[in-house]
This record gives C-alpha cells, sequence and structure tokens, in this order.
C-alpha cells in the first residue's frame, strides 16, 4: 500500500475513533455512549488491519460490537434509571478529572517521544510473523496460539467459563411463589409414600 | 509521510488518557465508568498489535486476544454485578454503593 493512501487511511480512522471516544465519555445519553463505543471500536478494527493484523480486526468487531456493545445496550435499556440525574456533578469533577488526565497525557507523551528501540531487541523476538505473501495472518496466529501458547489459550478459555458462570449465577433469581418441577423429589417418591389403601366397611362409607 | 510506531502509541495514549478522563468525569454512572474501562483496555491492544506488527512479533497479537477476552469477560462480569445491584437498591449510581462502609 503506498505511504501516503496508509498514511490517510491511519489518520481518518485514528481521527474517528478519538472524537468517538470523546464522545463515549461526554454524551448525555448512555445509549449515545454505546453507540459511539461501537463506532470507536469498528475504527480500531480498522487500525488493526492497517497493521495487518486481520484476525484481531475481525474478532474486535465480532466480540465488542457484536457482543460486548450489545450487552451494554441491553443493560442500559433494561435498567430504569434516571441518567440525567447521574448526569449531576459532571462539571463539578471536570476540573480534576481535566488535570489528572492532562497530567497523564503528558507523561505519556514524554514516554513516546523518547523512548528507542534496543539494538537487542530484534534478536529477541519469540515467534516471528511469517511473510504475508505465504501465511496470512489468521494462519499465522493459529501456528503459535495452538502450539506454544495453548495454556494462554486454554487459560482465556477458563476465564470465559468463570465469567459466564459467575453472571449467570449473579443474575438468576429464582422466585418464591413460583412453583418449579422437582425432578428429585418425583423420583424419589415410593408407593408406601403416595398412596393409602384404605379397608372401607361395606354399608358404612368413609368419615 | 510514513506512519511509524509513535504515530499509533500516541493514538493509543490518547485513548487511555480518554478512558481514564472518563472515570473521573463520570463518577456517578457505572455504565459509563465500564465503557471508559473498555477504551483503556481497547487502548491497550492497540498498543500490542502496533508493537506486535512494528517488531515482527506474532506474540503480540496472541496476547492482545488474551486482553480481548478479559475485557469481554470483565464487561460481562461487571455489567451482571450491576443487574443484580439495581434489582437489590432500585438505583445504579455509585454514591449509593456503600453498604460496606460500615
Amino acid at each position: 500500500m503506498p505511504a501516503l493512501i496508509h498514511a490517510a487511511f491511519f489518520y481518518l480512522y485514528a481521527g474517528i475513533m478519538v472524537a468517538s471516544a470523546v464522545m463515549v465519555i461526554a454524551a448525555r445519553n448512555p445509549v449515545h455512549s454505546v453507540l459511539f463505543l461501537i463506532l470507536a471500536f469498528v475504527n480500531a478494527a480498522g487500525l488493526f488491519v492497517l497493521l495487518g493484523a486481520e484476525f484481531l480486526a475481525m474478532i474486535l468487531i465480532v466480540v465488542y460490537v457484536g457482543a460486548v456493545a450489545v450487552l451494554f445496550l441491553f443493560v442500559v435499556m433494561m435498567l430504569d434509571v434516571d441518567f440525567a440525574e447521574l448526569r449531576q456533578g459532571f462539571l463539578n469533577y471536570l476540573p480534576i478529572g481535566a488535570l489528572i488526565g492532562g497530567i497523564l497525557c503528558v507523561e505519556l507523551f514524554f514516554v513516546v517521544v523518547s523512548w528507542t528501540i534496543g539494538p537487542q531487541v530484534h534478536s529477541a523476538i519469540a515467534s516471528p510473523i511469517p511473510p504475508s505473501n505465504a501465511v496470512s495472518n489468521t494462519q499465522a496466529l493459529g501456528l503459535v496460539l495452538y502450539t506454544r501458547y495453548v495454556y494462554f489459550f486454554e487459560a482465556a478459555g477458563v476465564i470465559l467459563l468463570v465469567a459466564m458462570v459467575g453472571a449467570i449465577v449473579m443474575t438468576l433469581h429464582h422466585k418464591p411463589n413460583v412453583r418449579r418441577q422437582n425432578i428429585a423429589a418425583q423420583v424419589a417418591r415410593r408407593p408406601a409414600s403416595a398412596i393409602e389403601v384404605v379397608k372401607v366397611k361395606s354399608g358404612q362409607g368413609l368419615p | 509521510m510514513t506512519i511509524g510506531l509513535g504515530h499509533y502509541l500516541s493514538v493509543a495514549a490518547i485513548l487511555f488518557t480518554l478512558g481514564i478522563l472518563g472515570i473521573f468525569i463520570n463518577r456517578k454512572n457505572v455504565i459509563v465508568i465500564l465503557m471508559s474501562i473498555e477504551l483503556i483496555l481497547l487502548a491497550v491492544n492497540v498498543n500490542l498489535v502496533a508493537f506486535s506488527s512494528f517488531l515482527g512479533d506474532i506474540v503480540g497479537q496472541v496476547y492482545a486476544l488474551v486482553v480481548l477476552t478479559v475485557a469481554a469477560a470483565e464487561a460481562a462480569i461487571g455489567l451482571a454485578i450491576l443487574v443484580a445491584f439495581f434489582r437489590n437498591r432500585g438505583s445504579i449510581a455509585v454514591e449509593d454503593i456503600n453498604l460496606m462502609k460500615g
């Protein structure tokens, strides 16, 4: 890709991403915040494509736009909250937030402008990216993810499982007045406890 | 006009700062705080992928995948806590979350 087009797309994606990140934290309506968060993630996926990480770009769209953002939208719309009330004090916190954010941004800027890549870094590469005309990014990632870093992969799976179980346990609640089928009690029922044989004398009936 | 590693790191730094700023100025709204945390983790991912691409080492992308997983799990757990809290208290204002303050 020519450098000029690369630069143009970089500034396009980066600009929209930063602008939508500003809107995420400044929007009055949380639904708008979620929508701007989706825009920021889509533009970050564009940056990932520019960097040659196509698989992560697609995963970012699938996981964030498809799952996390929709989860946020569900929760924002499900909770009946007066969001205007939550906006109170927005301007009170702005000076301290701007102060800390400014200090952090200046520090990060100094870090960014003052670093150099050490000479020994290029000899310490764990697993180099294969040439992209021979192996695609997805295949290259799979070649290391399922072999050398299989424990990372399994740890990620366990994290997702624990998160899923935790989320279900926290949000599931049984209503006490709803009668449910108790299969264990049904199976454990014996004839002795279920039926009673009454000898009825003829002509008298049951009391 | 070539785009180097510094450009990507600058964008990630700006995004990280915006996430921190969002946590500070939206002190009462837990949902926006969670979204700010997502922005911070996205900035970290941009850093990881940029270093992975410019140093020619694919392990950065493996690690970015793990960070993505943790971010998704964090969002799910955070929103589940939020829903459970709203069900108990009928509010999600941060000032109301002081039951354990004593």
